[in-house]
């Protein structure tokens, strides 16, 4: 193994060599002088992304015996999530500043996370994936109860924490299996070994896989393994929630795609039936149930929910076309679930969190520009053309269409009815509603500037949304 | 001038769009009166003045003997999935065009001082609003149409539930979810037909075979599309209720352009793309418009509301265009089919001026009063004597008395119901006899016998800002009553390639 070997991995050794450098410097910053690790976290950003432009291999190499695979596919989602942690600092910092709950831990914990996302993309066989998984989880559990003064989050920590140890338990268990049946933890071979001996696919591989859709399931939050979900969403302080709604997203689709699609895919008749149940399930739960939600950060929880439906029924279609819209659909749902939650923390204040829905009333007289922007985000969730949520759900659509599935189009499309009718209603409250809050909305310049930009994605995504497609069709071809 | 002459129909849809951002820009300060407001309204005025300005050269360069569609643009928009940029307009959608230009700047002119809150937001959302229905009626790429159809209903949802009534939520909302509930089901028409074409363009659309049960199905999705905009029984419940609680600009774009956009879909994509599934189900069609025809002029009698009346009203009317175009497959002869077809245009046409200038009539009458209900007014001509007129003029077209714009669409479409079945034109001309009653029964309590009240006592007659936009409308009422030729030369030759598109079968 010569140096070069590792390469594939600099961005993560960067990373966590710069994650040390932030939590010792950390130590030596006074209070009143956080912003100083904010900014070092965000060099730290900036740096892993500049490793990543530049040490990217031309073509996919394994290294480190199989355990580690640095691709396209692994590269673009990558640099998506570095670039959407760094935005979820930027939205985080000014919230931390003003509730005194700006300390480093934030910033390490959430850099953690990222780190574990990255091996989650990286993964190349069963153990890595669990390794960055974990990673990721146990940087989550922590944030959750960051606040540690506040008994919701310490309730809904502990519920994350508790819940999602079985979902692991369950995932690992699943692995075991599938390694009893296959002999390997490295996907490629576990596919090659499937396919040599089609005697493979019988029982005991199915009941492995079972526990592995359970886990994955799990992590995205899919009926009926969404419990947690709401609860830390509503539980989490508001930049908390949103770090959890965001990257994490992408992290969860490279879990489903590398060990169903690249692992398991020769046996997708079998999961693909599982798949579907559980992405049928929430869409109607997620979007019928967020209807009876008052407050926002619950009932963006549950429209989460609906959302993992569609990311699921395009994996579910077994098709190039369908994985690639679901990396279509889930990166362009966290942009626009950046923009919803940068706002709700927007509208926060000292001692005050806009979480109920009745908080955005009249939010066109106080700030025409803010309810926009929340509008179009708003619109985009619910998929209304020009915005970017359209062309998600029409590649979604199409894919499941040309699988020839007519039924689940057709139910997909209705179920978005159902879900237009929660974003209608924060538009119904921030325009048709008259002003109750008559404070003004106090935000840092780049804040400002970076939430505007986001909101505009979502328009400009939406208008020429051709080349995020071509690339998501190249990067998983 | 070049980059206007091939570009016209892109100035059209993004000039007033602009226009909206600019008003959004300028803002208002909560003041009517304040300078800024004044600048703010005088732009959105200058605006839509313009954009009707440009849309003549649209009429002026209009080829009325050309089959194929006329300033067209086509540029890639989504390479990947073959989705263009691509705009034409022809016989059938140049008319509808000029509808909408033409009737948005009245609606500014109609709404100058009357809005108080945030102004510019209006004023913005009716100039988008504009743009995106242009669209609408120039979009000749499937995706291209599908996003303005539904971006056309951001703005009108604004437009409702801030500057409307009293139950404006509820409106608004079931507005929204009933029309997005349609169209979603065409999205998926769509995208199956993109997945048998490889592309959106709707001339491929129109020319890949398909068989009879796609057809059915295609048809059903775009029926639910196209039913509950335009809107027919039994999918019209949301609209008496957004037209009662919309403001009135809003009623007059929702019943003069809004309501045209169920029949343009039936022409522009339900005929040509399925025309053996079309034509499976024209019967159900010609049935439903019947019903609306006779059942919903029978509601529209017992209205106290007068806007509720109109709107009632306004479903009557519409079921003689979707009756025009499904009439097709009744009628042996080859004229008779044309006859039909033809009716109903005009019908949208003369339907989009009459409801436009009805609802400001109403509007007229609220603005003073602040109330819509028959059993507030009475006697009306004693004060207003001005306003009177226009309004009997107004009521008679909208009774299809001849000599008004009413008259034209209706009998067209009443003479080939006559070629199909006597029964359908039986029932069909029941509304010469229900929409008379109905609407001259309006005018008689609100505008004639005693004054009523001291309310009554007091209103002033017309202002000359009302008086301008109800006598072009008047005028125009009158001049495609009198002389319907251009409008129905202009339709000619693209309504007779549609039959002939129409008769060939797909499967």
């Amino acid at each position: 193994m010569n140096v070069m070997d590792f390469l594939p991995a600099a961005p993560e050794m960067t990373l966590l060599g710069l994650i040390c450098v932030v939590l010792i410097a950390d130590l030596f910053v006074d209070d009143d002088k956080r912003v100083v690790t904010f900014w070092l976290t965000m060099v730290s950003l900036a740096v892993t992304f500049w490793v990543l432009l530049t040490t990217a291999p031309a073509e996919t190499t394994v290294v480190f015996h199989g355990a580690y695979v640095s691709d396209a596919m692994s590269q673009a989602m990558k640099l998506a999530i570095v670039g959407f942690v760094a935005v979820v600092f930027l939205y985080s910092r000014d919230y931390l500043r003003s509730n005194d709950l700006h300390k480093g831990e934030f910033y390490v914990l959430g850099l953690f996370g990222l780190l574990g996302m990255m091996i989650m993309v990286s993964a190349q066989n069963m153990l890595s994936m669990y390794l960055g998984l974990e990673t990721l989880a146990l940087s989550q559990y922590a944030l959750v109860a960051f606040d540690r003064n506040n008994s919701n989050s310490a309730e809904a920590a502990m519920k994350y924490f508790v819940l999602g140890a079985i979902a692991s338990g369950a995932l690992l268990y699943g692995i075991s299996w599938v390694y009893g049946v296959t002999g390997t933890l490295e996907f490629a071979a576990m596919a090659g070994a499937i396919a040599a001996d089609p005697a493979m696919n019988s029982l005991p591989l199915w009941f492995g896989l079972a526990f592995l859709v359970v886990g994955i399931a799990f992590k995205f939050g899919a009926v009926p393994f969404h419990m947690w979900l709401p609860d830390v969403y509503e539980g989490a302080r508001s930049p908390v929630t949103l770090y959890i709604a965001s990257a994490p997203k992408v992290a969860a689709l490279a879990l489903l795609l590398r060990i169903l699609v690249d692992g398991l895919g020769v046996v997708h008749d079998t999961w693909a039936d599982m798949i579907m149940v559980l992405a049928v399930l929430s869409l109607l739960v997620g979007n019928v149930v967020a209807i009876a939600q008052s407050n926002i950060k619950r009932m963006l929880g549950y429209s989460t929910i609906a959302h993992v439906g569609f990311i699921l029924l395009a994996v579910f279609c077994g098709t190039p076309k369908g994985n690639a819209a679901a990396l279509f659909y889930t990166l362009t749902y966290v942009v626009a679930t950046l923009g919803a939650f940068g706002i709700i923390i927007l509208l926060s204040r000292r001692g005050y969190d806009a979480e109920l829905l009745s908080d955005f009333k009249g939010l066109n007289q106080r700030s025409p520009w803010t309810a926009f922007m929340m509008m179009l985000i708003m619109l985009s969730l619910a998929g209304i053309p020009p915005l970017v949520g359209f062309f998600g759900k029409l590649n979604v659509i199409d894919a499941v269409l040309s699988s020839g599935y007519t039924g689940l189009a057709i139910l997909m499309v209705l179920a978005s009815v159902v879900g237009a009718y929660y974003y209608l209603r924060v538009i119904w409250y921030m325009y048709f509603e008259e002003n109750e809050d008559q404070a003004v909305l106090q935000a840092a310049t780049d804040t400002r500037v970076v939430l505007s930009l986001n909101a505009v994605a979502v328009l400009a995504l939406g208008v020429v949304p051709g080349w995020l497609w071509a690339l998501c069709v190249s990067v998983l071809s | 001038m070049n980059f206007l002459a091939q570009h016209l129909l892109s100035v059209l849809i993004w000039f007033p769009v602009l226009g909206g951002m600019l008003l959004l820009l300028i803002g208002d300060d909560g003041d009517v009166k304040s300078a800024k407001a004044g600048m703010m309204r005088m732009t959105a005025l200058v605006v839509t003045v313009a954009t009707f300005i440009l849309s003549t050269a649209l009429y002026a360069g209009f080829d009325n003997a050309a089959l194929n569609m006329q300033f067209v643009e086509r540029i890639a928009w989504v390479d990947a999935i073959n989705a263009f940029y691509y705009l034409g307009v022809d016989g059938i959608s140049a008319p509808l065009i000029l509808l909408t230009t033409f009737v948005t700047p009245l609606v500014v002119i109609s709404s100058w001082d009357v809005i108080k809150t945030r102004p510019a937001q209006y004023f913005a959302a009716f100039l988008i609003l504009e743009g995106l229905m242009i669209g609408v009626f120039s979009a000749l790429d499937g995706l291209l149409f599908y996003v303005f159809w539904e971006a056309m209903l951001v703005p009108m949802f604004l437009i409702i539930g801030v500057w409307g009534g009293a139950r404006r939520v509820y409106a608004t909302i079931k507005f929204f979810l009933y029309t997005f509930l349609g169209s979603v089901l065409m999205l998926v028409a769509f995208i199956y037909l993109y997945g048998k074409t490889g592309g959106f363009d709707l001339f491929g659309f129109m020319n890949v075979s398909l068989s009879l049960t796609a057809q059915k199905l295609i048809f059903i999705a775009f029926l639910a599309a196209f039913a509950v905009k335009v809107p027919m029984w039994p999918v019209h419940t949301w609209l008496p209720d957004a037209h009662v609680e919309a403001p009135t600009g809003g009623s007059v774009i929702l019943a003069a352009i809004m309501l045209k956009m169920g029949g343009y879909g039936f022409v522009r994509l339900s005929l040509p793309i399925v025309p053996d599934g079309s034509a499976y189900f024209a019967d159900l069609v010609i049935v439903l418009s019947l019903i609306a025809v006779v059942y919903i002029g029978f509601v529209a009698l017992m209205q106290k509301d007068m806007k509720k009346l109109i709107a009632y009203s306004s479903i009557a009317h519409m079921g003689f265009v979707t009756l025009g175009f499904f009439l097709v497959w009744s009628i042996s002869s080859e004229t008779g089919a044309g006859l039909g077809m033809t009716g109903g245009m005009v019908q949208m046409i003369s339907h989009g001026l009459i409801s436009g200038a009805m609802f400001l009539c109403v509007g007229v009458l609220y603005d003073r009063v602040h109330s819509r209900q028959i059993g507030d007014y009475g006697g009306v001509a004693n004060t207003m004597p001005v306003f009177a007129a226009f309004m009997v003029l107004f009521s008679m077209a909208n009774a299809g008395l001849p000599g008004t714009s009413g008259f034209v669409g209706e009998f067209m479409v009443i003479i080939a119901s006559f070629k199909a079945n006597f029964w359908y034109a039986f029932l069909a001309a029941t509304t010469l006899i229900l929409g008379a009653a109905y609407t001259l029964w309006m005018v008689k309590r609100v505008l004639y016998g005693e004054v009523a009240n001291d309310k009554v006592a007091e209103l002033k007659d017309l202002s000359s800002r009302e008086f301008l936009v109800l006598s072009i409308l008047a005028i125009s009422v009158l001049l495609v009553g009198l002389w319907p030729a251009p409008l129905v030369d202009m339709m000619n030759a693209s309504i007779e390639q549609l039959l002939a598109q129409i008769a060939q079968s797909k499967l």
